[in-house]
């Protein structure tokens, strides 16, 4: 099989989504209207509430939403095959991650560019926004608990690329100082950076790094865990020109770059699809294809993470409602086709079947690693870079995704815990670096206490990860599907897969509860029934929720 | 030839600025407005009864911020000015 045909059918399929059944979705379902007066211009502010090109927006809504999770969900989920990840990808992003985040846009922008969790509130009712903040909590200390692993994981596995990856982040301290000083423009400051970048992705093959196995009795891999959650919490408190705008910048244009490379290489290079089409010799102890498949590729197929930056930020930015179409879902596709490289970096990047199976030894093994080490073959042949390089290039591209989603995590945790010092009323709480400091902990806590003293195991909890993202993305498209019984329009476009997404992760839930069970891993256990009960919660207060709306008249107006 | 290369060399400047500061506008936005918010209190503060020892300084910049003023305490969540020998609207 050559990997141009799944290239080809892949973005082929993700296109014809995008002319044809989002038109459907916009002009008949959701009725987008361009001389709606959208929050952007009713309360147009200078600070949220601003007009934005919609280029420029789908720009920050895509590089937004896409990060290592699309990468490692799909690099774990290829043990079963190609097909089934391919195809969860390609049908996921049309007819669910598209509706879901272009929907999430419109609903938003109709309520006056609410985010997600108050819209919850108001449409469903206050139970569940409730849920809503517990979800969204897991989400975020599964993720970064997580990353901080998977990101350990790459810099001992590539010690090379030690140097470029904590040199980026120099590179995007005096990048954030050029421009808030204005002392030059973007322009020569884009160019600068990524010349400097790609210098250091040059050289550190030649400057590896390794940190010595035993630090203070610790592992390598504890140690820099430690060290990836000091740099996450310093930088989610520093102000966010110094660090964080210029690094999401340089993110962007790597996450461009990167996937021009790659594809460009997959067109040049033609390799062929060593991974079967279905494996039907998997390795034991991997547990079955439905319903763990569609849990374990959440970003990339349908997030509930993606609802929380279109009615975050995106909505109270977009220009005219019809642009929910291009920034919502065209934004799904780009996350799609990042999916769909992940995949075929991991299935045509090696050799031989043989050498696939060498990677692909047990469930959760694979993941990054294999991304990297496929992909620089793949690089390696199309383009005739250096391996090294190549693999220093993706270790470096995962690795900055994943280091932002951490430190944008540990953030938006802080803001959780200050918040509930604020209802409690324990004002020590409401401050950044206690919050911060309480964050860090609860991450530390997990990714230590599901891998053991090394933190090697942090990648168990991916599945939970992906079913959790889920529920999040199953409470969006309650809301959605509330506001359109209301109007009286066809609900089966968004109820369909939010049906779908709870039957999934419920099985996926009670069958992981049995594996955890099996092994005697208690604290496993304990996080699965803390999210299955937020899955039942999530699925009751869905079936009373559609029954009321059911059985109201429906709204005359639009 | 050249005009037309500039004219889209300077539009994908302005796009490319966009992007950059799209992420963090509002939180930087805000963090000016509160930088501004201290900034107008201390110019301001002797009128409101806090003692103020550079007084003399700030009286100075007062008619240079009239235009601000509004803005400032509409945002401090009175409607009116505050002070009664200082109108403003």
């Amino acid at each position: 099989m050559s990997a141009i045909v799944l290239l080809l059918l892949g973005l082929g399929g993700m296109a014809a989504g995008y002319l044809f059944y989002s038109r459907f979705i916009a002009n008949r379902i959701f009725k987008l209207d361009a001389e709606f007066r959208t929050p952007a211009h009713e309360f147009e502010d200078g600070v949220d509430f601003v007009p934005t090109n919609r280029y420029v927006l789908w720009g920050h809504h895509f590089t937004s939403v896409a990060g290592a999770a699309p990468i490692v969900g799909p690099a774990i989920a290829v043990i079963w095959g190609w097909l089934p990840a391919f195809a969860w990808v390609v049908l996921g992003t049309i007819f669910f991650a598209g509706v879901h985040d272009s929907g999430a846009l419109w609903a938003s922008v109709r309520n006056r560019a609410k985010s997600v969790g108050a819209l919850t509130g108001k449409v469903v009712g206050h139970r569940a926004r409730t849920i809503f903040m517990i979800v969204i909590f897991l989400v975020l200390l599964m993720v970064n608990a997580v990353f901080g692993v998977v990101i350990a994981k790459l810099l001992i596995n590539n010690p090379g690329a030690v140097v470029p990856v904590w040199g980026a982040i120099a590179v995007a301290l005096v990048i954030g100082q050029l421009i808030y000083r204005r002392i030059i423009g973007l322009g020569i400051v884009s160019v600068v950076g990524v010349v400097a970048l790609y210098s250091l992705i040059y050289i550190g093959p030649q400057v590896p790094v390794a940190l010595p196995e035993q630090v203070m009795g610790l592992s390598a891999s504890a140690s820099w865990i430690l060290l990836l959650f000091a740099y996450a919490a310093i930088a989610s408190l520093l102000p966010v020109w110094m660090l964080l705008q210029p690094r999401d910048y340089i993110n962007g244009l790597q996450l461009f770059v990167g996937l021009i490379l790659l594809y460009g290489a997959v067109l040049i290079g033609n390799p062929t699809v060593v991974a079967p089409m279905i494996n039907v010799d998997v390795p034991p102890g991997t547990p079955s294809l439905l319903p763990l498949l569609f849990v374990t590729i959440a970003c990339g197929a349908i997030s509930g993470f993606h609802g929380l930056v279109a009615s975050g930020t995106s909505s109270k930015q977009l220009d005219r409602e019809t642009d929910a179409r291009f920034v919502g879902y065209f934004g799904a596709v780009g996350e799609g086709s990042l999916a769909l490289a992940a995949i075929i970096a991991a299935t045509a990047g090696f050799a031989s079947l043989a050498d696939w199976q060498a990677v692909y030894t047990a469930f959760g093994k694979g993941s990054l690693t294999a991304f990297v080490d496929g992909g620089a073959a793949i690089l390696a042949g199309g383009l005739g870079m250096e391996v090294g390089v190549a693999a220093t290039l993706l270790t470096v591209m995962a690795a900055l995704f994943a280091g932002t989603t951490m430190d944008t995590g540990l953030r938006l945790q802080r803001y959780i815990f200050q918040e509930w010092g604020e209802i409690y009323q324990q004002k020590w709480l409401t401050r950044p670096l206690p919050a911060t400091l309480l964050a860090v902990v609860s991450c530390l806590l997990l990714a230590f206490g599901a891998g053991g003293a090394d933190g090697s195991g942090g990648l168990l909890i991916w599945p939970l990860f992906g079913t959790t993202n889920q529920l999040l993305a199953g409470l969006t498209l309650l809301v959605i599907t509330i506001m359109l019984v209301r109007r009286g329009r066809p609900a089966i476009y968004t109820l369909a897969p939010l049906a779908f997404l709870l039957v999934m992760t419920l099985m996926a839930l009670l069958l992981q509860l049995k594996s955890f069970y099996d092994k005697q891993d208690w604290f496993l256990l304990g996080l699965d029934v803390v999210v299955l009960i937020a899955a039942l919660l999530v699925t009751l207060e869905c079936a009373a929720a559609l029954k009321r709306a059911f059985a109201e008249p429906v709204e005359q107006s639009s | 030839m050249t005009g037309r290369i500039r004219g889209a060399l300077k539009r994908l400047n302005e796009l490319g600025t966009q992007y950059y500061n799209v992420p963090y506008r509002a939180a930087i936005a805000r963090a000016k407005r509160d930088e501004e918010d201290l900034f107008m209190l201390l110019v301001f503060s002797e009128m409101m009864g806090i003692p103020n020892p550079a007084a003399w300084t700030t009286l100075e910049l007062q008619p240079l911020l009239m235009d601000r003023f509004h803005e400032w305490h509409t945002r401090m969540g009175m409607e009116r000015s505050p002070l009664d020998h200082f109108r403003c609207c």
